[in-house]
């Protein structure tokens, strides 16, 4: 896939967790507009996998929009100038013919660089573990319509379940707050019958880990949900503060 | 009573402090703005002075001046205690930043805002509080209106007011929407309203108070 796009790259190269990081420039030539960014990056570790050079980490996984891999801040953007779309969906026809692109990492205290522009998102990880779950019954799953749910109510809650927790909204934020993410993952499951058992306990466990992992307040400036490439509102942190007030001030 | 600290400490609680401080000193612009703006009355500041005095003798309104100062108290505390927080949770800097793209830039400066704000209240404290309320310079001969027309002749005072009154127009916009959404009450019906009386409220208090030294400055009123 031969193109006329040529660009300069100013990536962070970061040996390790250990190591300070700092930003290396590449010349790339030859750039078709149909690439998707992470091909444009696969032709520059090509290149330097052919010249001995150690290529660029990255993580990838579907290249669909749809796993919540990629995760890269371009020029000063998660996932760059475009709404609604991750990293692997982002195409290079969004840039023009001699432009210079900076990539980082997400940067948080709660997300340290692993190698390069991979960073450890586990944190998020223990959040869901803190309280995003429900309990089921073993055996036969039950009819899929047995619980009677409102329409909007799944809606809403298959819109927060959108979430892929890719972790755009803590790059985003000046905070580098996990509110959207905590928030998302609270909704989706306070707004339907089966997330009613654990709802009193949820919020409060997930916010408590969302807290001990270092993530930030939130401002409300809403860089998150402009950034969200899911589209995720900020509805959904006003109801994760209402849900985790609900329980502090009732709860027993 | 661990379980409400320890709920104020979290990061949804130190949120929940900041909108109910900064909603009750919302509340209190709408007197102070709505008494100071008698003075558009042009009855040379009679009703200005009436309301001043009733202000420093009522016992109910002096004991709300005592609430007033903890909760700005509460407001600056909570609000350098996120800003402090909120800074060590992004260790390195990203070299690019394009904030412009996502978000307003008054409301990821709000701590830049409120201590713009802080300094100017200090001076607009010395200027009428400390005047008013801890000095016998307060007479018949020369009222709170004598006095904001002798404070205002200076030109550097009237440009210091005018900044201090953009400062509190830019905190309001963001701050008073901010503080719904902090307290939870997002909701397709009301947030809507909510945002638009927050911008008519910011743009009104802020345009009000600077017209205050302006007019004053400029002889406008009488």
């Amino acid at each position: 896939m031969e193109g006329n796009l040529n660009l300069t790259l100013k990536i962070w190269r970061q040996k390790n967790a250990q190591t300070a990081g700092k930003f290396e420039t590449y010349q790339v030539s030859g750039i078709s507009e149909d690439m998707s960014f992470l091909e444009m990056i696969d032709v520059l570790n090509n290149r330097l996998i052919e010249e001995g050079d150690d290529p660029v980490a990255f993580d990838h996984d579907c290249r669909e929009g749809i796993c919540g891999m990629c995760s890269m801040y371009i020029n000063g953007r998660p996932h760059g100038p475009n709404k609604g779309v991750t990293t692997c969906q982002l195409h290079m026809r969004s840039f023009s013919d001699g432009q210079t692109i900076t990539i980082e990492p997400w940067r948080a205290e709660a997300f340290p660089v692993i190698k390069d522009l991979v960073v450890n998102r586990s944190a998020f990880d223990r959040i869901i573990a803190a309280g995003g779950f429900i309990s089921v019954n073993t055996g036969n799953a039950q009819d899929a319509n047995s619980l009677p749910i409102p329409k909007d109510d799944a809606d809403e809650a298959f819109a927060a379940a959108a979430c892929i927790g890719c972790g755009a909204c803590v790059a985003a934020c000046k905070n580098a707050s996990a509110m959207l993410f905590t928030s998302a993952k609270i909704s989706q499951l306070a707004l339907l019958p089966q997330g009613q058992a654990e709802r009193s306990k949820r919020a409060e466990a997930m916010v408590a880990q969302m807290d001990e992992e270092g993530f930030g307040a939130c401002s409300n400036t809403g860089a998150c949900e402009a950034e969200c490439p899911k589209g995720i509102s900020i509805e959904n942190i006003a109801r994760m503060n209402r849900e985790y007030f609900s329980s502090v001030f009732t709860s027993k | 009573m661990a379980w409400l600290s320890k709920s104020l400490n979290s990061s949804l609680g130190k949120k929940l402090l900041m909108a109910i401080t900064g909603l009750f000193l919302v509340s209190f612009l709408i007197v102070h703005c709505g008494l100071n703006a008698t003075i558009f009355l042009n009855d040379g500041g009679v009703t200005f002075n009436e309301g001043a005095e009733f202000m420093a003798k009522n016992p109910i309104i002096r004991t709300m001046e005592i609430v007033l100062f903890g909760g700005l108290l509460l407001h600056i505390l909570d609000g350098l205690r996120l800003w402090m927080d909120n800074k060590k949770k992004r260790p390195v800097a990203y070299a690019v930043v394009d904030g412009a793209a996502n978000s307003k830039w008054y409301s990821r400066s709000m701590g830049l805002l409120g201590t713009l704000l802080l300094l100017f209240l200090i001076i607009h404290l010395k200027h009428f509080w400390y005047f008013s309320r801890l000095t016998d310079n307060l007479t018949e001969e020369h009222t709170l209106y004598n006095e904001m027309q002798a404070v205002f002749t200076s030109p550097v005072v009237v440009i210091i007011y005018v900044l201090g009154c953009i400062s509190l127009g830019y905190h309001l916009l963001h701050g008073f929407q901010s503080a719904f959404q902090s307290l939870g009450w997002n909701h397709p019906k009301y947030t809507p309203t909510i945002k638009c009386i927050g911008a008519a409220y910011a743009i009104i208090i802020a345009a009000l108070f600077a017209a205050m030294p302006i007019a004053l400055h400029f002889n406008l009123i009488h």
